[in-house]
């Protein structure tokens, strides 16, 4: 060590600082999440109790929930999920067992530039397509946005877990004579199944936290709701909203429903990573 | 499966062809000069979409500057350095940092951040750099920069993700053979760094696609003023969030056009930097995917 030159030492002092500056920008990261986590948790727990949980949104000064908004996102993922998933789950399909060559890869390239479309102009689109024929807002157009965010995510995940199934499993089934839809039903599907559903609860996540595109297709309703052809609360929209007025109770409120919000999205995170830890 | 997958290819289209027909009526009115024009005065019937463009750009720009070097940082620590038991956990920490709604970084954006920089941050600034243009103005923390630091904090954990994946495709042995010839940890990371040079640059670009598109967050802190300063502490406007604030309240065609207009515009983009992106990613992470990384 003694007979180092200066340049040599210069490289290794050069080498120990940026070194350690990733180890800080790591850091920092980290600690930007467990500060707003522990905000959210820190501010949103006073406001948060049965009745806040289960009212429907009052006038400022008389308390008030968040009870038909909570019943709301659920019902848009409900529907999101019955159209999305599905088509998503298809999509996969095709992609890692049937599709080949030139199409199947511009079906893969456009369902991963799906992916970055940003949400708001999924709403405007949904809102040309559903909201203006309908002539009023509604649950069904929410979760019609809700579910064209969902597909590309799915068909995604759902080709990546089909093609994790190895390739001795197909040929054994076709060797035995069965044709290739039973092969892709009866074996490789059952073998990647439980993959394709963290994948969906991933998804189911990830649009539990959007806002944009329900501003303009569910709108917002103060009333829990009544049928699917009506405006249609959500949990996020009313953050918004809230988050927005000038009312410091409403803001206490935009942060108890955040929490409501945050523990289903990081929720669902854990769980799915929990149950994959083996497999990754 | 063949129809669903046509289906995919239907509702691309079919977003071009409904987007391009409302918006029509606003096309014919401004033509190009719909992208030029510096008013947006909704009374008037004066539509230029000029201001949302840079405060788009503006926001995406400060964001990158912020977010690429703690990415890559990030990137780095996680795929070169950390130990197994480390990089495993911290790397679900940040990704849960994607995980976090949009409305949730707002909320955030406006009671802690915002009141931060207007007490902390944006005084010092205006006191060493008040020269610059760009640190000069009323200081309110809602404005530019406080869009920008909160688009950096969410798109880095996308960028980083992306530049993992990138940075463990780079073959082991390039590793073993920079650190054989005598190289420093640092100089054999430079290496790494080269050879997943185009990989890189698709994550940058994929974390502006997803930042030229963010809604709420911006929304919430930027100020939405459709007019154009230097000043990152002047308000601003993005296209996605004079979509998101204007739409419901949108009277007349006109005015719904031309929302729809700059809807058709966010689309094109996005869609564009996007698939530029992924084919930068995808080149490399193929062509090097499956080999193992240096232990």
């Amino acid at each position: 060590m003694a007979d180092l030159s200066n340049a040599d030492r210069m490289r290794r002092a050069t080498s120990a600082v940026m070194t350690t500056l990733t180890a800080l920008c790591t850091l920092l990261a980290v600690g930007a999440l467990l500060i707003i986590l522990f905000y959210i948790a820190w501010q949103g727990i006073d406001s948060l109790n049965i009745q806040f949980l289960t009212d429907t949104p009052r006038p400022v000064g008389e308390g008030g929930g968040i009870g038909n908004a909570i019943l709301g996102s659920l019902l848009l993922l409900l529907i999101s999920s019955a159209i999305g998933l599905p088509l998503g789950i298809c999509v996969g399909i095709y992609l890692s067992e049937i599709g080949s060559g030139r199409f199947a890869g511009a079906v893969r390239f456009i369902v991963d530039t799906l992916t970055g479309i940003p949400s708001i102009v999924t709403g405007v689109f949904v809102y040309a397509i559903i909201v203006l024929p309908m002539k009023n807002f509604s649950a069904i157009a929410g979760g019609v946005a809700l579910a064209l965010i969902m597909i590309p995510i799915v068909a995604r995940t759902t080709e990546e877990m089909l093609k994790l199934v190895p390739h001795s499993m197909r040929e054994g089934a076709l060797a035995l004579g069965a044709p290739q839809w039973r092969v892709t039903l009866g074996v490789v599907i059952p073998a990647a199944a439980s993959g394709i559903a963290t994948g969906a609860m991933l998804a189911i996540a990830r649009v539990s936290g959007e806002t944009a595109p329900l501003l303009f297709t569910a709108f917002g309703s103060r009333f829990y709701p009544n049928s699917l052809d009506e405006p249609i609360a959500s949990l996020t929209v009313q953050i918004y909203n809230y988050a927005i007025s000038p009312y410091d109770e409403w803001h206490a409120q935009a942060w108890a429903a955040t929490l409501v919000l945050m523990t289903l999205v990081l929720g669902i995170n854990i769980i799915v990573r929990i149950l994959t830890r083996k497999r990754f | 499966m063949l129809v669903v997958a046509l289906l995919m290819v239907g509702i691309v289209v079919a977003m071009v062809v409904a987007l391009a027909i409302d918006s029509m009526l606003s096309i014919r009115q401004f033509g190009f000069g719909f992208l030029t024009g510096q008013r947006w005065d909704p009374i008037k019937g004066e539509f230029g979409a000029l201001p949302f463009v840079y405060g788009t750009v503006a926001s995406s720009a400060i964001a990158l500057l912020i977010s690429v070097p703690f990415s890559l940082g990030i990137a780095i620590f996680l795929v070169e350095q950390a130990p197994h038991y480390l990089s495993r956990p911290i790397g679900f920490l940040i990704e849960l940092l994607a995980a976090i709604p949009s409305v949730v970084y707002g909320l955030w954006g406006i009671f802690v951040l915002a009141p931060f920089l207007r007490q902390y941050v944006e005084p010092p600034l205006a006191k060493w750099f008040g020269w610059l243009p760009f640190f000069r103005g009323t200081i309110t923390g809602i404005g530019l920069l406080t869009g920008g630091i909160i688009l950096a904090i969410m798109v880095t954990p996308i960028i980083s993700a992306v530049v993992r994946d990138v940075l463990t495709a780079v073959p082991g042995s390039q590793r073993e053979a920079a650190l054989a010839l005598g190289a420093t940890k640092w100089e054999m990371i430079r290496v790494v760094l080269v050879n997943g040079a185009p990989g890189i640059a698709g994550a940058i670009i994929l974390g502006l696609g997803r930042a030229l598109g963010e809604t709420m967050a911006v929304t919430m802190v930027i100020g939405n003023r459709p007019e154009i300063s230097l000043s990152l502490f002047d308000p601003s406007y993005t296209i996605a969030s004079a979509i998101a604030n204007e739409f419901t309240e949108a009277t007349g065609d006109l005015y719904l056009s031309a929302l729809v207009e700059l809807g058709l515009i966010l689309f094109l983009v996005t869609f564009i930097v996007n698939g530029i992106a992924r084919v930068l990613v995808w080149n490399v992470t193929r062509k090097t995917g499956g080999v193992g990384r240096a232990a």
